[in-house]
């Protein structure tokens, strides 16, 4: 009779799936170039505003420093939340979500795809912003550990994209409602991260904004790059960051697969899978 | 010789939840239906009666609410993941992929979904790019493509696995009468290579007839009846139809059907000739004369008639149009 995979072809069978998931991404958000130089130059003009306020109100040049990091690490969010979100919900719009749910793949590797994709791509706009950021405004960074500051980042990166994929299960569970949310959320967490603050855990931040902005693993991992990269700290002082942002993952990911098994199996259950605009 | 069996279900009942207060809608009701290796099963029925809500569950999007289905005797509902390695769904109208990628680069994407390694994926998507003459549209974008072509791209993923068992729910929906047909034929070759099960749904009586083995007559989620088309042809309509050309048309067309004997009718007008053809599946050939007298009270004027070979069309509205419910 039918023979059941083997772990080792399962296993096989979900890397290339999400591998092939991460191609179409870079594939296609890179065909046209006009999207990779809006999406690098918009973020300038707006972090080109706060450096040069704090200049005018006499903060140090590192404010200017801390705010390309920010604008930079902004990018991640907006990617998480409208491109890693909003994944099924379009892939449904579009009919490809019948496609992956009749296909011998988890669905988590299709999401992983789509976001070890969307990190790349962004690491790519964000890598842009920080240099033609340093290369218009002139500001000083201080890379003592960049191992350390490499390491921070990708915990970040692991951090916020696994809460993409927590969003993602949800958002298609709750289609339009998820997506006003979505944007309801988007200035807020502008604001509560600190991206554009010269630092968010300030004394002169109020502690509810800073728990509130802790929520989101990008503040977390923002206030430590900006310690390692422009105040020249070492990894000893950014150990809680590190804890912190596993945590999160730690979190996160058995969240984010609880929660697309059950909008799998409701969607079974009640038909509501391929269903459009509910 | 024994046949095995490729599809089972039993007693497959599927409700969904309708309108609020009005109580749920049934999908599908006790439907017990079973297709064998290299067999092409069509599913014929009227809007809403059911079929895509079968084909659903047997590719395990959609789970029953009672009953049982089985794909090479597992269940759907406990095998789902073996089960898809083994099948394929093709949706007409849907058109998956992604509109930004060329029409190769779609297929190797679809052909990395089930894990092909590289080279084989390589060759697989060659033959299918043949078989479907997508081969001057390989660097073209997706979202470029025409609705049949963006067709055949869909139709391309659903052999993409070679699967045992494709689904098809109106697979020639948006293409033309020569795609068709060279589908039809691309069909009929594949199952030849053996080991492999078509159940695809269908609005067009003579495609079903074509290329179906067996064909399963469904309406408000209950199979009417399940046989070859040649056998549901004398089985349903008893071999009695008539072609029956008049002129004006029948101005009350209910008064007709509801005449005892009548299994059947359907009308076709001609508007340059004014003439209307009635198709009737007759209990027997008595209820003839009781016909032609409506027909005259009617003021209607017989222009020509005779027996016609029964078509599968006959036998569906012999089954669904005269409210067999
Ligand atoms: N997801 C759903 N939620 C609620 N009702 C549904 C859902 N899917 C189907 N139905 C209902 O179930 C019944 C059968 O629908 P189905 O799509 O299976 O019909 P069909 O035979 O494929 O029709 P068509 O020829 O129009 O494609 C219909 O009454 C339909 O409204
Ligand atoms: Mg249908």
């Amino acid at each position: 009779m039918l023979p059941k995979a083997t772990p080792r072809e399962e296993l096989l069978i979900n890397l290339r799936a999400a591998y092939a998931r991460m191609w179409v991404r870079l594939r296609g958000s890179n065909r046209e170039i006009t999207g990779l130089v809006a999406e690098i130059g918009l973020p300038i003009l707006t972090i080109g505003a706060y450096v040069i306020l704090y200049r005018a109100i006499g903060l140090p040049p590192t404010a200017g420093a801390a705010v390309i990091i920010g604008g930079a690490m902004i990018a991640f969010w907006t990617n998480v939340l409208w491109n890693m979100s909003s994944q099924w919900f379009w892939e449904r719009e579009s009919g490809n979500l019948e496609m992956y749910l009749v296909a011998p793949v988890s669905r988590m590797s299709v999401l992983l795809g789509m976001a070890m994709g969307g990190s790349v791509n962004t690491s790519i706009r964000a890598l842009g912003i920080v240099l033609l950021g340093i290369f218009v405004f002139q500001v000083p960074f201080q890379l003592a550990d960049p191992l350390s500051i490499g390491l921070v980042f990708v915990l970040t990166l692991v951090a916020l994209y696994t809460m993409g994929m927590l969003f993602a299960s949800i958002f298609m569970l709750y289609g339009r409602e998820a997506w006003n949310t979505a944007n309801l959320l988007q200035e807020p967490v502008y604001f509560l991260s600190g991206a554009y603050f010269p630092r968010i855990y300030a004394p002169v931040v109020p502690f509810a904004l800073q728990a509130a902005g802790s929520l989101i693993p990008m503040t977390i991992g923002l206030d430590a790059i900006r310690r390692l990269a422009i105040n020249g700290e070492g990894i000893a002082t950014v150990w809680p960051h590190i804890l912190a942002l596993i945590a999160c993952t730690l979190i996160l990911f058995p969240l984010a697969r609880r929660a697309l098994n059950y909008m799998e199996s409701l969607g079974k259950k009640e038909g509501r899978l391929t269903l459009r605009w509910q | 010789m024994k046949r095995d069996l490729s599809i089972e279900t039993k007693s497959l009942r599927r409700l969904f939840k309708g309108i609020p207060g009005k109580g749920d809608v049934v999908a599908l009701d006790q439907v017990d239906l079973e297709v064998y290796d290299d067999e092409i099963f069509g599913l014929l029925g009227p809007n809403g009666a059911g079929k895509t809500t079968l084909i659903k569950i047997l590719c395990t999007l959609l789970l029953p609410t009672e009953g049982q289905a089985l794909i090479k005797g597992l269940d759907v509902v406990k095998r789902a993941s073996q089960i898809r390695r083994i099948i394929n769904l093709v949706s007409g109208g849907e058109t998956p992929g992604y509109g930004i990628l060329s029409v190769k680069e779609n297929l190797w994407f679809f052909s990395q979904l089930y894990g092909l390694p590289r080279d084989f994926a390589k060759d697989r998507i060659a033959k299918l790019v043949d078989q479907l003459e997508l081969q001057d549209y390989l660097n073209t974008r997706m979202s470029k493509l025409s609705t049949g072509y963006k067709q055949r791209l869909n139709l391309a993923r659903g052999f993409v696995n070679d699967p045992a068992i494709l689904f098809l729910d109106e697979p020639t929906l948006g293409l033309d009468v020569l795609s068709a047909r060279h589908l039809r034929t691309l069909v009929k070759d594949w199952i030849r290579t053996g080991g492999k099960t078509v159940l695809l749904t269908t609005h067009y009586m003579a495609e079903a007839d074509q290329l179906c083995d067996r064909v399963g007559i469904i309406n408000r989620g209950k199979i009417l009846a399940c046989d070859t088309p040649q056998r549901l042809k004398t089985k349903v309509t008893g071999g009695a139809t008539w072609k029956i050309e008049i002129t004006p048309n029948l101005s009350e067309l209910e008064s007709v059907k509801s005449i005892p004997g009548v299994v059947g009718l359907s009308t076709t007008d001609n508007i340059e000739t004014g003439v209307t053809t009635l198709k009737l599946v007759l209990e027997e050939e008595s209820v003839m004369s009781d016909l032609l007298s409506k027909i005259r009270e009617n003021g209607s004027k017989v222009l020509n008639m005779g027996k016609s070979e029964p078509t599968l069309e006959d036998v569906y509205i012999s089954l669904v149009g005269t409210g067999m419910e």
